[in-house]
């Protein structure tokens, strides 16, 4: 089985990146980590219907090294759907989690802070400050209505 | 027979279609989703009966064959496995109808909460019935996506946070599995678990280890097995009484049958046992000693189960017939054992308003049927003669002596102790909640903690104390004398799971069955 070698690169870049954001902070940053994951996985379905560019088309006079596997594609289609509802799903609640706080930050872990910055001689770092970074800019409720009303 | 195979999961799904249409109704909600799993256990419990008489049933879907469509296949352990689930899930929503009446809905809002519950069993259904691994993905996917709606229901901060912690959790998983059957259908060209089992063993040795260590993380993650276990009790305690009851007692037995299945038919060979039995003394004893160290009634319970499920590791590490059996009758046991604490937990906040010790005190005066609700599942958890947390433990200790190897023995050793330990915690709760008298309590209900991250750890803010339902006193003690029926039906329940063990032992009775004896 011939592999294209950009596609597996992109793959493995892929899951690079999405490891690397699912361990942020940022609830958002975690929901752009996951979508990377999916489509890594995707990707190495994909990757395994064999050579790219064949049809997976069986008809008489077509050697069985001329087809790409179908079922794989078949597969591909379910994990993307899945993927898509789960991204949807965390979207709201994200969503949900910035109205009621206001930001969409996970705790931070007091003790693995604490680890973090052990023997560095370094400052305790303001768990305030670091609680209440936010991707979003906090936009007051009254003011949103007022640009929405002042708009229409 | 074979037709009855994929109402099991219809009949759920199209429940959930029609109680979502029915939303303006809800007495036609609750007949409904009540109605579908009353069904659901009918046809399951002849399913057992059929099967544990006349051997394995396979549905071949859409009337393609084997290893080209998609399988559903009832063995003694599946069927074991429905049947209890059914129950459980047919009293939990009992449970949660009785909730619904006396609160008016406002902690599990009927519109979402039924159709979730019932995807959610289909998925579970699902999980149990699947001959294909891809479709047993597909189980586990639906089955999560439901339980992210449930375990977030009623959007509170609380629930959220803990919410967030279990699905990129469960989303980790859920990619790592379905990057191991991909790599297993490279590898291997089939996704059907039979045909799978056969061509594994002529797989490269490295290749075969990758691929196993792969999976089992993968369900090791759902089964909340120790190094991968730290997001149960942290999102398990916060969500709604029969939510969390069902969620402990069903979603880690899934894992763990996922793990049963990968041990015993994909990967019959021995390599990974030591590994596992390694994981479960660490499973066994880093639970418990998180159990002795908490506030919380629930939490507690959390990790009660986490260090209980390292129990079913020991069974299907040892590799012998017999400790997949005893394994199985465990798993049986747990299911209902662990789901009856939780709703008498529920009760018990309803009856104080807190689940937290700190708090709790004199229940066994104000609630003596409460006392008794949490009484009895407590000492049959602990192991204690003659429930049926005995007979299991028992079996599993005899299983491990048999194999003989000095490990097994250690973590027999260890699982005494954890059952010992088992019995601290919850004596220690019981003492607590029901025995010391309510003057004697330091926070009194009045002064409730304010503070959002000490209410979180010691077991949540002070509700309201509400009234009780008659419908969730009958749901819980239905569950109580289901489990202690366990022990009075012992004899032939043990003899259906040493039997499903016999059937897994060696993978070719179950490649057999669902490929044709021809090969």
């Amino acid at each position: 089985m011939t592999v294209s070698l950009v596609l597996l690169v992109a793959m493995a870049v892929l899951y690079a990146c999405g490891v690397y954001l699912l361990l942020e902070k940022s609830m958002t940053r975690v929901l752009l980590g996951v979508l990377l994951l999916g489509n890594a996985t995707n990707l190495l379905i994909l990757l395994i219907s064999g050579e790219p560019g064949l049809a997976p088309i069986m008809t008489d006079g077509v050697e069985e090294s001329e087809i790409a596997d179908p079922l794989p594609q078949a597969l591909v289609l379910t994990a993307i759907v899945i993927t898509f509802a789960v991204s949807a799903f965390l979207l709201a609640l994200i969503y949900r989690s910035w109205r009621l706080a206001a930001e969409d930050d996970l705790e931070v872990d007091e003790e693995d802070v604490a680890i973090g910055t052990r023997d560095t001689n370094v400052d305790e770092p303001d768990l305030e400050e670091l609680a209440t970074a936010t991707d979003f800019d906090p936009v007051d409720e009254d003011e949103e209505q007022r640009q929405a009303r002042s708009s229409t | 027979m074979t037709a009855l195979l994929p109402l099991v999961v219809l009949v759920p799904l199209l429940a959930a279609g029609g109680v979502l249409i029915a939303s303006r109704n809800p007495v036609a909600q609750r007949f409904v989703a009540i109605g579908s799993l009353a069904i659901v256990l009918v046809v399951s419990a002849a399913l057992l009966v059929v099967v544990d008489a006349d051997g394995t049933l396979v549905m071949h879907v859409g009337g393609w064959q084997a290893p080209f469509g998609i399988v559903l296949v009832v063995d003694r352990l599946s069927a074991l496995m429905l049947v209890v689930s059914a129950a459980v899930l047919l009293a939990v929503l009992v449970f949660a109808v009785g909730q619904g009446l006396t609160d008016g809905n406002d902690e599990t809002p009927v519109s979402i909460f039924y159709p979730s519950y019932l995807v959610l069993a289909a998925g579970v259904f699902n999980a149990f019935l699947a001959g294909d691994l891809f479709n047993l993905y597909v189980g586990f996917e639906i089955l999560l996506v439901a339980s992210y709606v449930l375990i977030t229901l009623g959007g509170t901060e609380l629930r959220i946070r803990a919410g967030v912690t279990y699905i990129v959790v469960s989303l980790l998983s859920s990619l790592l599995f379905l990057a191991a059957v991909t790599m297993l259908y490279a590898a291997t060209g089939t996704v059907t678990i039979a045909e799978l089992s056969v061509r594994i063993a002529e797989l490269p040795q490295d290749v075969q280890i990758l691929l196993h260590v792969m999976l089992l993380v993968a369900f090791g993650i759902k089964a909340a097995v120790f190094p991968l276990s730290f997001w149960l009790p942290d999102s398990y305690p916060t969500a709604p009484a029969p939510v969390t009851a069902v969620f402990a007692g069903l979603l880690t037995k899934v894992g763990v049958y996922a793990i049963i299945r990968t041990e015993t038919i994909l990967f019959p060979t021995p390599e990974l046992n030591p590994a596992l039995l390694v994981v479960a003394l660490l499973t066994l004893v880093v639970g418990i000693l998180g159990a002795v160290a908490q506030t919380d009634l629930r939490r507690l319970l959390s990790f009660t189960l986490v260090s209980h499920i390292g129990y079913m590791i020991l069974g299907v590490g040892l590799g012998t017939p017999e400790g997949t059996a005893a394994a199985t009758f465990y798993i049986v046991h747990h299911i209902i054992v662990q789901t009856t604490l939780f709703l008498a937990t529920g009760l018990i906040e309803r009856e104080a308003g807190s689940t937290s010790l700190l708090h709790l005190g004199g229940l066994l005066k104000a609630a003596p049927v409460v006392g008794v609700l949490f009484f009895v599942p407590a000492l049959n958890l602990a192991g204690i003669p003659p429930f049926s947390g005995f007979i299991g433990k028992l079996g599993l200790f005899e299983a491990s002596v048999q194999e003989g190897s000095p490990l097994a023995i250690v973590v027999v050793g260890a699982g005494a102790l954890v059952s010992l330990l088992t019995l601290y915690a919850l004596a220690r709760a019981w003492n607590l909640a029901f025995w010391r008298p309510l003057d004697q309590v330091r926070h009194t209900p009045e002064e409730p903690t304010e503070d959002f991250d000490d209410a979180r750890w010691t077991g949540g803010t002070m509700t309201e104390t509400r009234q009780r339902s008659p419908l969730m006193i009958a749901s819980t003690t239905a569950m109580v004398v289901l489990s202690v029926a366990l022990t009075v039906a012992a004899g032939p329940l043990y003899a259906i799971s040493d039997r499903a063990g016999e059937n897994l032992e060696g993978a070719s009775y179950y490649t057999d069955s669902v490929l044709g004896g021809g090969r």
